[in-house]
């Protein structure tokens, strides 16, 4: 076992893919000699050559179109998006056309492609740079959204995606490239796209959560444990489609609930969340499931990020104001 | 038969030049009609503009700037361009493309603050007339056709100028602009500001064109390819541009040659992974500054002293905009909030309440 930053997770699934599979291709501008801009593709074009992977012209609908195309020829592209806010240059490519290849087919083709790429806030970025536009992903049709929290978890749900047959967006928060490092086996493995993991038990609330913010809930319960509440914190790690399994076995245990997302609050993945709970847990509700989510302006300009974003304090007094209801 | 239509218009795109590396003139007919204090504010601004460049880099090394694409290798590709504008035209600029903007009129603070990423940054003075700078590479190309079209049907006898790099000449929306000012012979001038990288993708990989100023050929408006190190064609260029585009006779393509002797921009990009030391030598040889300057003073217009008040006034100029984008308030959430809709839906309406009240805590 080695000890990895995220962002060497994901170089390592790639760098194993292409090893594992020569119909692996790896593309997006900036992503052959120069690594990729937060360098996610260090040293792949060098090892495994300019055919497998390769800079594209600057146009990220030519990305998709590219990958769609490959896909069809026999190939299992993982294009890079180079920042997610670019993805509304490929709308169409993504949402209008590779997720819905095999069904307009009727099955008979499809598009095997993985959409890398970064997002989310709190690294001052530009404009459409840190946008959380995961909620927009999910509401597709015939897409799969992937956002792993952890290095371990990077690793095996990107190999996942890499292999699954069917589009899959893999959403690599910024924050969590290189905040920490952990134990990641050298060997292979997979995790199943669509499987929650419960990142902490706790009995007396569930705080339903995803990507950075999974961080953020893990410190608002260390706070709220001082107080004798035990929160169990829920690690989505696919927003489309929902695990919503784990979600309900565990509230039923705990019979409260919040959702906590980067997000701006209109129509998100958190919104959902809490629809799917009152569908199959209302009845065993102490009090109503409450959100946690950014107000509901465009993303913000770098200076007001930090007040902005959602933090642990938000968190632990909307998990508070459940407890006493 | 194709092959050779391609070859044809291919041989249509040589670079044009009017001083050389030396600073001699090798055109003299396309000499544009410029006065002594016309010809020194041009160098006034190249030399103010590497200044401020340099300040920009290292506030930015200090914390206190925020986000900045360096300039330097490119003023007379900006300036040259600028200046052949009048105030009432408009500008859509790329994310580097500040120089501009503040040239037309932008106060520098308010530039800082974009940088900073505040809003205010954002809020142009009525009389500016220009866009801020585009983040997504292509986007202010489609606009400029519809801001030409606009000016065009108010009778207004200015023209829509935009500026993209050599990747965003890659970029649907680049076509799609070209082939919307052309489709309404709408006044617009295309600036592609060809650097010779895209970060780190040389611009042979963008296409298989020899140049980028044959791309206007298929979308049927004017295209040329010009000397962007040398502020004079460029000026030139530009000016004729404008001419053509008022004058009903079509908007332009203009590919500026030239080179970004600085980083990406000042986030981690690293230009030593895909260019050589070589290449970067052989480009500063061919400096604006240097070649203007050579000129002026060979027409006795430019000296040392000259060049020294410009640059203290230039340091003074930042200091002072510096100052005031420190003082500027502080941003709060609940403006953010209140800049989202000419009337605030009821959530936002809440959001704001809420805000207010964790505000005045
Ligand atoms: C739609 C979109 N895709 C990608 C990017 C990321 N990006 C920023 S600058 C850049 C390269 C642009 O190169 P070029 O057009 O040549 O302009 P230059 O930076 O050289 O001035 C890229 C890929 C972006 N900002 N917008
Ligand atoms: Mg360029």
């Amino acid at each position: 076992m080695a000890q990895m930053t995220m962002i060497q997770a994901i170089t390592d699934a790639m760098r194993t893919e292409l090893k594992n599979d020569e119909n692996v291709l790896v593309f997006g501008e900036d992503v052959g000699q120069n690594g990729g801009v937060f360098r996610a593709t260090d040293g792949l074009q060098e090892e495994f050559g300019e055919e497998r992977v390769f800079d594209t012209p600057l146009a990220e609908s030519g990305i998709s179109g590219l990958a769609i195309g490959l896909g069809l020829t026999g190939f299992r592209p993982v294009m890079e998006i180079q920042f997610f806010g670019f993805v509304f240059e490929t709308m169409d490519g993504v949402a209008g056309q590779m997720a819905r290849m095999r069904y307009r087919s009727g099955g008979h083709y499809h598009s095997p492609i993985t959409v890398r790429s970064p997002f989310g806030g709190g690294v001052k970025t530009p404009e459409l740079h840190a946008d959380n536009l995961e909620g927009l992903m999910a509401q597709a049709p015939g897409l799969k959204v992937v956002i792993p929290s952890t290095p371990y978890d990077a690793k095996g749900l990107l190999l996942a995606s890499i292999r699954d047959n069917d589009p899959v967006i893999f959403l690599e928060h910024m924050k969590l490239y290189r905040s920490f490092r952990e134990e990641v086996p050298e060997e292979e493995y997979t995790i199943e796209i669509g499987k929650a993991d419960i990142k902490r038990e706790g009995k007396d609330l569930t705080i339903v959560t995803y990507g950075a913010m999974v961080h953020t809930s893990l410190k608002a319960a260390e706070e709220l444990a001082e107080e004798g509440i035990e929160a169990e914190v829920i690690d989505l790690r696919t927003v489309s489609p929902l695990d919503m399994d784990t979600v309900v076995e565990s509230v039923k245990k705990t019979n409260r609930a919040i959702v906590v997302q980067e997000a701006q609050k209109q129509a998100g993945v958190g919104a959902s969340v809490v629809a799917d709970i009152n569908d199959n847990a209302i009845l065993h509700l102490e009090a109503p499931v409450l959100r946690v989510t950014a107000p509901d302006t465009v993303y913000p300009f770098a200076a007001a990020e930090d007040v902005w974003l959602p933090d642990h304090k938000d968190v632990v007094e909307r998990a508070k104001t459940v407890i006493n209801f | 038969m194709a092959t050779k239509t391609l070859e044809q218009v291919e041989g249509h795109f040589e670079m044009f030049q009017i001083l050389n590396e030396e600073g001699e003139i090798v055109n003299k007919d396309a000499l544009p009609d410029l006065s002594d204090e016309e010809l020194q504010e041009l160098m006034r601004r190249m030399v103010y503009t590497r200044i401020w460049d340099q300040r920009a880099i290292s506030l930015n090394r200090q914390g206190r700037l925020g986000f900045y694409a360096p300039v330097a290798g490119q003023e007379a590709s900006m300036l040259g361009s600028q200046f052949a504008l009048e105030k009432e035209d408009w500008i859509l600029p790329g994310y580097r493309d500040v120089p501009q903007i503040v040239w037309h009129g932008l106060p520098l603070y308010q530039a800082f603050l974009y940088s900073r990423g505040h809003f205010h940054g954002g809020q142009f003075p009525e009389e500016v007339n220009a866009l801020m700078p585009q983040i997504i590479i292509g986007a202010q190309i489609v606009q400029t056709a519809g801001v030409a079209l606009g000016l065009k049907r108010k009778g207004k006898n200015s023209v829509a100028i935009t500026y993209t790099g050599d990747g965003g000449a890659s970029q649907g929306d680049f076509y799609e602009g070209m082939n919307f000012a052309g489709a309404y012979n709408a006044p617009a001038i295309f600036v592609v500001q060809n650097n010779q990288f895209a970060i780190s993708v040389p611009v042979e990989e963008q296409s298989a064109a020899k140049t980028i100023a044959q791309k206007a050929v298929a979308a049927g408006i004017n295209g040329v390819q010009v000397d962007g190190m040398d502020v004079l064609a460029v000026y030139a260029a530009t000016k004729e541009a404008r001419e053509n585009a008022v004058n009903g006779d079509g908007p332009t393509l203009l590919e500026t040659m030239c080179y970004r002797y600085g980083p990406h921009t000042m986030a981690g990009d690293d230009p030593t992974r895909y260019r050589t030391s070589e290449l970067d030598d052989e480009w500063e040889k061919r400096d604006p500054l240097v070649r203007f300057r050579k000129y002026l003073e060979s027409k006795d217009l430019w000296s040392e002293e000259k060049e020294n008040e410009v640059v203290d006034q230039a340091k003074d100029d930042i200091k002072a905009a510096i100052k005031k984008t420190d003082d500027t308030p502080k941003q709060k959430v609940s403006d953010l909030i209140e800049i989202m809709f000419e009337k605030l839906p009821v959530n936002l309406q809440q959001q704001l309440e809420e805000y207010r009240e964790k505000e005045s805590k």
